[in-house]
């Protein structure tokens, strides 16, 4: 039985090219960036390449990528760097319910540290509101972050009445973006953003590599010492051929930027419609107009996640009840609950599904009729 | 090209490279995710553990997949600091460490950490002495790396671990960036309480490294998020990557002895060939891992050096990939004192069991030729 793999937000394989890419700059370009022979400046040179790709992909410059080792290094490093960049200025952050553990942590681990973090809630269509935001922000609120689209129910965020609204405001605007990039178009410049987090495995790169984008003039403080790679904000030697492919991945992206998006959200109605033609019940989680085309939260009545996934997985089905990071607990999915509250059948029964690369028509088609075997 | 800077970064080793791209083929799920294929792909980052586990001799629930081996050395001084600070604020660094022990023990000291600096003598070795009248009751932390990256000097972590024990309850940790796989390195032997290794230094991958704890030693995280590697390492963990690092470990210890006795002829050849020429002073100790031959050309600097030797196709460095960029004096050349006319003309020369004699040879001929433009020796 092959598999069909409806996960791509928790993590998506590596296209062919990209591997070809990594495997090649493995054997061939295998130099230290830092040194200065010539090997290291060849992988210097690569590296260089690399993040101009990376910056253009957002309309930011060069210099304002900060190479990481994927999206919660991003994230905490934008989290915690600001705040203790910052701390002299104000002790008050933004942030929302439905945030990636990522930064929700992050933000708890600083309420321990004397911070006061105030977490947005989100309506019955996972968005937050902007009067929201502007009633909670203070003048000593340095940090608003809030996540460009969600992981679990795809909703995207207000992102540019939220850079519209700060800018200003001396509070620096941070987007987690893990799960749009790739998905939507993204401008910094436009959409006022001062620093945004990426992860290469999310759109068929590979993983362990992923950035922070910085406005140009913003310093945070490094959460990795050592030496001075990367303009001094990340220490650790680069991780050359992952940096190299990433690139290569985010190029794939782009030049099927908008063949993808399409393709991705056929799948999804595709999907959608037979599971309506095959009567079974089910509700969309979260609004269905501002979402990403390749996720999808629906929730069956009558069905339990845990059970329900087991089925699905013993059909060949790979599908999450949120995120993967959250997959391993029976705790309910912390963006549920701020969507819905604490005692609704929703918790129970909800399950994510993600298209992404090789996914084909037929394999939905498939996967609806053994969702509908099961249920029905 | 022969590439002597085997201490800045290694060339991928094809089976590990092979191991890479099979797994990342087949099993490229998130480990965390609780469908069958996600547990298959967690079976198999869980055996890489067990595997690296058996040969550090701990337990696999204390092997921490990281980024490197920066990540695996902020980890163990932030999160081993923070985690006994109950236990006391004195922290011992040596003089000698990698930045990203230096750097993070500074931060230390910002946040309120006592931490003081264990001096070496000229040789680049610890003072033993000096670190026993250092050691406090209220000492909770010591790092020591194994071996030094810009001289190959072995500390003598055993002996140092006797008068740690004896004086306090401080935690031990050993940056082994460069020591494993060129001497042996395991909980047991050394009697130390955490260990660093990276991936790139001993043919593996650039971006993965770990931090191995003995039983029962806890440490707090660095990142916080999805709660992975037990929750003292959030972010998804790349299993190709884990895997890989087993493989180049598995390889690294294999034939360790062959290996040291390889790489020592080659050194010792190498060094007896360097005493010849009265400008050049070797600066590696007479105790030191075998493929690290670090020495200084008088009144010559490094770069003119590198420069002259990369025009014949052979690769080596200044003391450290890290410093090569700065124009800034080594801070381990400093520590030992090393006197003007040699500091600024330091070259290392690293090895690695992909090196042989002729190459030694070539670089025979080829150093005697540049000394002789540059010299007149």
């Amino acid at each position: 039985m092959t598999r069909i793999y409806l996960d791509h937000a928790a993590t998506s394989p590596m296209a062919e090219e990209v591997i070809e890419v990594y495997t090649a700059e493995m054997k061939e370009v295998f130099g230290n960036p830092s040194s200065i022979h010539q090997t290291g400046r060849k992988a210097r040179k690569k590296v260089d390449d690399a993040r101009t790709i990376l910056a253009k992909s957002i309309g930011a410059h060069e210099t304002e990528i900060t190479i990481t080792s994927g999206g919660t290094e991003a994230d905490n490093y934008a989290v915690f760097g600001t705040a203790y960049a910052r701390k002299n200025e104000g002790k008050h952050i933004i942030t929302t319910q439905i945030e990636h553990h990522a930064v929700l942590h992050a933000c708890e681990q600083l309420e321990k540290d004397g911070f006061e973090v105030t977490y947005l809630p989100v309506d019955k269509n996972g968005l937050i509101s902007i009067n929201d935001l502007k009633n909670s922000l203070r003048e000593d609120t340095i940090l608003v972050s809030v996540m460009y689209a969600n992981n679990e129910v795809g909703v995207i965020q207000p992102i540019v009445e939220i850079g519209e609204l700060l800018k200003d405001h001396p509070a620096y605007f941070h987007t987690d973006a893990v799960q749009a990039y790739g998905s939507l178009s993204i401008d910094v410049i436009t959409s006022h953003i001062d620093l945004l987090s990426v992860s290469s495995h999310k759109i068929n790169g590979p993983k362990g590599i992923g950035f922070l984008y910085q406005r140009k003039g913003i310093l945070l403080k490094p959460i990795f010492y050592g030496g001075q790679q990367e303009r001094k904000k990340r220490a650790g030697t680069e991780n050359v051929p992952a940096i190299v492919a990433f690139a290569k991945a985010v190029q794939l992206k782009q030049a099927t930027f908008t063949n993808g998006n399409v393709e991705y959200n056929q799948l999804k109605q595709v999907f959608l419609s037979e599971l309506e033609r095959l009567k079974v019940p089910f509700q969309v989680n979260g609004s269905q107009e501002s979402v990403l085309p390749h996720v999808l939260n629906i929730s069956i009545p009558n069905t339990d996640v845990e059970t329900f996934l087991v089925q699905l997985d013993l059909a060949g089905i790979d599908a999450s009840s949120g995120s993967a990071c959250t997959a391993g607990s029976i705790d309910p999915s912390h963006v549920l609950v701020a969507m819905y509250g604490e005692s609704t059948p929703e918790l129970r029964n909800s399950v994510r599904f993600s298209f992404g690369l090789n996914n084909t028509e037929e394999q939905v088609l498939e996967a609806a009729n053994k969702i509908s075997k099961i249920v029905l | 090209m022969i590439y002597l800077d085997n201490s800045a970064t290694t060339k991928v080793h094809p089976e590990v490279l092979n191991t890479f791209v099979a797994v990342n083929e087949k099993f490229w799920a998130n480990p965390a995710s609780i469908h069958t294929f996600g547990h298959q792909t967690n079976e198999l980052l869980q055996s890489a553990r067990e595997q690296i586990a058996d040969i550090l001799k701990t337990s696999n629930e204390k092997i921490f997949f990281t980024s490197g081996g920066t990540e695996s050395n902020n980890l163990a001084i932030f999160g081993l600091a923070h985690k006994y600070k109950q236990r006391g604020k004195h922290v011992l660094i040596s003089e000698i460490e990698h930045p990203s022990i230096i750097e993070t023990a500074k931060k230390l000291s910002e946040i309120g950490f006592d931490v003081e600096w264990i001096p070496v003598n000229s040789e680049g070795i610890i003072i033993l002495d000096t670190l026993e009248k250092l050691v406090r009751k209220d000492t909770i932390l010591v790092s020591v790396m194994h071996v030094n990256n810009e001289t190959g000097a072995i500390q003598p972590i055993e002996e140092l671990s006797k008068i740690v024990r004896a004086q306090s309850r401080a935690l031990i940790h050993m940056d082994a960036v460069q020591s494993f796989g060129k001497i042996p390195v395991d909980f047991k032997i050394l009697d130390i309480d955490a260990i660093t290794i990276s991936s790139h230094k001993i043919h593996g991958l650039k971006g993965s490294g770990l931090l191995a704890l003995k039983k029962f030693v806890e440490i707090e995280p660095i990142l916080y998020g999805g709660g992975q590697e037990s929750g003292i390492r959030s972010g998804t963990t790349s299993v190709p990557l884990a895997v890989a690092t087993a493989k180049a470990i598995r390889l690294a210890v294999t034939d360790l002895q062959n290996n040291i006795l390889k790489l020592q002829t080659l050194s010792d050849d190498l060094m007896v060939y360097l005493n010849t020429f009265p400008s050049v002073k070797v600066i590696s100790p007479a105790k030191k891992a075998p493929h690290i031959v670090t020495f200084s050309v008088q009144k010559v600097k490094g770069e003119v050096m590198i420069n002259a030797l990369q025009e014949q196709d052979i690769i080596v460095s200044t003391s450290s990939a890290c410093s090569s960029r700065q124009t800034k004096t080594s801070h381990v050349l400093k520590a030992m004192h090393i006197s003007d006319d040699y500091i600024k003309g330091v070259l290392r020369v690293s090895l690695s069991t992909l090196n042989n004699q002729q190459e030694i040879d070539q670089f025979k001929i080829v150093f005697k030729r540049v000394m002789n433009v540059i010299k007149g020796d």
